[in-house]
């Protein structure tokens, strides 16, 4: 089975994805982590204007079957939660890269970014 | 050690199946999603792998007197062709597994008048106990009957949901219809013959199917339904209230009676059995199964503890899930019997939080 693995992303070992533009960075789980999981049925995130540390657990998804904890790919500042997740847990199935978005952050590190994995570096990691 | 594989093991793979060890056995857990393999069960059909349960058969002139003596419901009113559910109890009367209980059909008893013939199906990894079990108490008490250990002689597929009748007589002619609940019957499907047992794990109406381990794929292909893994089947049964050996009772980690596991119906404390002595004292027990449902968001989860309304830790959680069928978080646990009225406020203890809940009648609703 292939997965998902958008090219303009980077990556965190632990399956998690961040968009970085312009100072903000937009992050989720992969394809692959959502597959894993199977049907999500509910997410735990953090209150606008917490802190978050690089690598620092940041929220919990669970399916049917399994609990996870979320750690944030880099640290910054919440600016925004998506809070569609609370009503549609599902969107993170349906469209991780999309409408299934976790959190927004600001003030984040550039060298945070930089270690984080590539996209080729993600897909070695789960194939 | 290596994990035990069902005949269907390569067959599920291919398919995309995601499996799972379970009892000592690599299960496939979910085909497609466990949301939409429970849907398919509860409004149509879905078909279970569950080669893993155990078949053990038991014959001969006492095979009645050792059934009843290791079973504790009553397998003196069973005729060929009945099954009953029952459950397997130690001296203490705690359950060491739960079963189902089939003589098996007039075709595959005996010759001989004076014996009888047993199938009973204990939970997966159980089988080379159980078959311990009734060897080491057929040989104490000199009974003259055979026990063998059929579970890799054995497939066993879990045909489920409102159009499983429907999709067997289809499979093996119109009279298996007539195959009352917990009954079991002889049935061929593509030219294999089976036994059909109108049983489950679901709440659904359906059929539970033993065939020989070498057919499983020819089987298999007769039915055209949602195939469904373990997921699902832990959902649905969730949902009902069903017990779950291993994690809602286990002799070491949840040693519990039959009363207080809710199923008191299947002792028959007028037959002589294993565990019947300490059973009779323990009618009335102080903790007792319950199903509550939390009514913040949250999943319960085993192993969860299960407060009172003050937060002082008066129980835990067995089983819980987000119930696919009724969208909200229900779960299945044992709390003091002053706790057991629907609609007792409790709470769940989830990753440290203390979540609202309260007790609920089983099958939730």
């Amino acid at each position: 089975m292939s997965f998902e693995i958008p090219d303009d992303l980077y990556y965190l070992e632990t399956h998690e994805w961040v968009r970085h533009d312009d100072g903000t960075a937009r992050i989720g789980i992969s394809d692959f982590a959502q597959d894993e999981l199977g049907d999500v049925v509910f997410v735990e995130l953090p209150d606008e204007g917490e802190a978050l540390d690089r690598e620092g657990q940041f929220g919990v998804i669970e399916s049917i079957k399994a609990v996870s904890d979320l750690y944030s790919p880099v640290s910054g500042t919440v600016t925004t939660v998506n809070e569609a997740l609370f009503d549609e847990p599902e969107l993170v199935n349906d469209d991780p890269y999309g409408d299934g978005w976790m959190l927004e952050l600001e003030d984040v590190s550039e060298a945070d970014l930089e270690s984080l994995l590539s996209p080729d570096e993600y897909r070695d990691q789960i194939e | 050690m290596a994990l035990r594989k069902p005949p269907l093991r390569g067959t599920h793979a291919d398919r995309g199946a995601k499996f799972t060890e379970f009892g000592g056995w690599d299960m496939p857990v979910e085909f497609d999603s466990i949301r939409t393999e429970h849907v398919a069960v509860r409004e149509a059909a879905g078909i279970f792998d569950v080669s893993h349960m155990g078949e053990i058969v038991v014959s001969g002139p006492d095979a009645t007197r050792l059934m009843q003596r290791l079973t504790t419901n009553d397998v003196t009113c069973l005729a060929p062709g009945d099954g009953q559910y029952s459950a397997i109890t130690n001296e203490r009367g705690v359950v060491l597994d739960d079963t189902v209980v089939y003589s098996l059909p007039a075709d595959r008893q005996p010759e001989a008048d004076d014996e009888t013939a047993y199938l009973f199906v204990p939970n997966a990894g159980h089988d080379t106990e159980m078959h311990e079990r009734w060897t080491t108490h057929r040989d104490e008490w000199g009974l003259d009957c055979t026990v063998e250990n059929a579970t890799e002689d054995y497939a066993m597929f879990a045909l489920q949901g409102p159009d499983a009748e429907d999709l067997l007589a289809r499979a093996a002619g119109e009279e298996v219809r007539d195959v009352a609940r917990f009954d079991v019957a002889e049935a061929t499907v593509e030219g294999v013959d089976l036994l059909a047992a109108r049983t489950g794990y679901t709440g659904e109406d359906g059929f539970e199917l033993l065939l020989p381990w070498d057919d499983a794929e020819t089987v298999w292909d007769a039915f055209d339904c949602q195939p469904c893994g373990l997921g699902a089947r832990d959902t649905l049964r969730i949902e009902q209230g069903f017990l779950l050996s291993g994690q809602d009772f286990d002799p070491d980690d949840e040693p519990r009676t039959p009363f207080e596991a809710g199923i008191g119906f299947v002792v028959k404390l007028d037959t002589e059995f294993v565990g019947r002595d300490a059973l009779t004292d323990a009618r009335d027990p102080d903790e007792r199964f319950v199903g509550f449902e939390l009514t913040e968001r949250g999943v319960p989860r085993h192993g969860y503890d299960i407060t009172n309304d003050e937060g002082m830790v008066i129980g835990g959680v067995t089983s819980g899930t987000m119930s696919p069928t009724l969208d909200k978080p229900v779960g299945l646990g044992y709390v003091p019997r002053e706790y057991t009225d629907p609609g007792t406020a409790i709470r769940v203890v989830v990753r440290g939080r203390q979540k609202s809940a309260r007790i609920t009648e089983t099958p939730f609703k």
